[in-house]
């Protein structure tokens, strides 16, 4: 059954130096407040896992959280690069990374391997294009009927962090919105920290709703506001302005590193979200 | 971006957005990223098909979006969705299997074969440019029926050789620019279209490989007003 504690305490339990750590939430439900924490918790050499960087992990490899990224898209929806990753595989600032890159299909479905616990996933994908010559994807025949297919192998993270809108007492967790890959990422991980929006006597069903259920969630804590500048549906809205002004703040490394000290790394976990 | 020129009354950007919606009359369903290409199949669903169905790799399928949304997953897709889907199913269930007609992709380069790359410019290892990478591409432009490439025309995007090929241009059936389109004819993407008081000699002069032309070039119908009105009105919200 998970138990419920604080950010601090969920992140301290379950995020260690050196971990493969999938924050996800794919656009929607993205647990900022609970990277914003790995990173006041002074977290290094990760291996991030997302399938979207998203402005998160642009924050967590800006100020050099990273050893590597596994991830499938890395730009900014909407508006255009992520500067701090760019910076990172350009010019090795702070630090080189390693990069891992697939396509969504291949993402999601190295999840859904993960979360079955079966070593690979097949589909049809990448052949023709130059990704198979740099990620770890190999080619497999079909045992029923001769078609070459793709295989990627599993995803198991060693830490899964996701947010979601609402929990019970006994951390039995429902969102709902553009589920993403979060029940996936949970079921593929070692260990799993879901933060919430908000805390509730009886969740009640939602059209479209995941309940996602207690005694597979290692830790729930709660974080109003916990997916700014990204939005949990019903509760709170995607700050595209602030998506907008990412692209500014972001270009510049000093600019960068004081916005981090100033909203991220010495803001107190329980303050108002990042773009109020 | 382009300015309206004072004979035509429209933009070059205005006509490309246009010219893409009306690819899509008759049409039962597209899949869209954002930016262009989902303001023109939001303009579509206002003048030329309002019964396309719009879907966003976010799993949101059936949207209704008011306004031309800035992410692919933003609230508005969700709320006006005939249904939402998980990624994997997104993936797995609807694009792969060919359900979802018409696909609209946008790329930093684009070869004669009508390959795409969106990962980087550059050598891969040391790249000049990191771009954002495959994303959904590659298995939406080999899961879906037809695709539509929509893109700026330059020599810097319209290449002779990829840096590194993302997704294979293997069902694309139309490449809409500012300048004209290009369909594939035996293989290789060919000038079909000029929009209206462009020359063939500025469609070649654009393109990075020695550009095949059909003899008898169409042009593109220059918007009608219900369209840029339409259109404005859409950009406005």
């Amino acid at each position: 059954m998970a138990e419920l504690v604080s950010l601090e305490d969920g992140v301290a339990n379950v995020v260690k130096d050196g971990d493969s750590v999938a924050l996800e939430g794919f656009t929607h439900l993205i647990p900022f407040a609970a990277g914003h924490e790995v990173l006041r918790q002074g977290r290094r050499n990760l291996e991030l896992i997302r399938m979207t960087p998203d402005i998160l992990y642009d924050q967590m490899i800006g100020v050099g959280a990273a050893r590597k990224l596994v991830f499938s898209y890395g730009g900014n929806p909407g508006v255009g690069s992520l500067h701090r990753f760019r910076d990172a595989i350009e010019h090795n600032w702070p630090h080189a990374i390693e990069v891992e890159e697939h396509s969504h299909a291949g993402m999601a479905n190295r999840y859904v391997a993960g979360a079955s616990k079966l070593p690979f996933m097949v589909m049809r994908g990448y052949t023709g294009t130059d990704l198979v010559k740099h990620t770890n994807v190999k080619t497999i025949v079909c045992p029923f009927t001769a078609e070459k297919l793709m295989a990627v192998p599993a995803l198991n993270p060693d830490v899964a962090i996701v947010h979601a809108q609402e929990a019970d007492r006994e951390g039995n967790v429902q969102l709902w919105g553009i589920p993403g890959v979060q029940k996936e990422a949970v079921l593929a991980s070692e260990r799993s920290l879901v933060t919430v929006e908000r805390i509730v006597e009886k969740l009640e069903p939602r059209p479209g709703g995941v309940v996602i259920p207690g005694w597979v969630i290692d830790y729930v804590a709660e974080a109003p506001g916990g997916s700014q500048p990204s939005y949990s549906l019903g509760i709170t809205e995607r700050d595209n302005d602030f998506y907008r002004e990412w692209d500014v703040i972001s270009r510049d490394r000093a600019q960068f590193l004081d916005w981090m000290g100033l909203h991220a790394l010495n803001a107190h976990p329980t303050a108002t979200p990042i773009s109020a | 971006m382009s300015t309206a020129t004072e004979q035509t009354g429209y933009t070059t950007g205005e006509l490309q957005t246009i010219v893409a919606a009306r690819s899509l009359t008759g049409k039962r369903s597209c899949f869209i990223g954002v930016g262009r290409p989902s303001t023109a199949a939001l303009l579509a669903r206002m003048v030329h098909n309002p019964k396309l169905v719009l879907v966003y790799e976010s799993g949101t399928i059936g949207a209704k979006p008011h306004r031309v949304p800035l992410s692919i997953g933003d609230g508005e897709l969700a709320e006006t969705a005939d249904l939402v889907v998980s990624v994997p199913e997104m993936f797995n269930y609807w694009i792969g299997t060919g359900q979802v007609q018409v696909a609209f992709l946008g790329a930093a380069q684009v070869d004669r074969h009508a390959n795409l790359n969106s990962t980087v410019i550059g050598d891969y290892d040391h790249p000049k440019t990191r771009l954002p990478g495959a994303g959904g591409a590659p298995e939406i432009a080999t899961g879906c029926q037809e695709v539509v490439v929509i893109a700026p025309h330059g020599k810097r995007t319209f290449v002779e050789q990829l840096d590194f090929t993302t997704t294979r241009g293997d069902r694309t059936t139309l490449v809409i620019t500012d300048l004209g389109v290009l369909e594939p004819r035996d293989g290789e993407l060919t000038l079909t279209t000029l929009h209206p008081g462009v020359t063939v000699e500025q469609v070649r002069e654009a393109t990075g490989w020695e550009l095949r032309t059909l003899d008898n070039l169409a042009v593109s119908a220059a918007p009608t007003d219900e369209e840029l009105a339409a259109l404005r009105e859409l950009v406005s919200r």
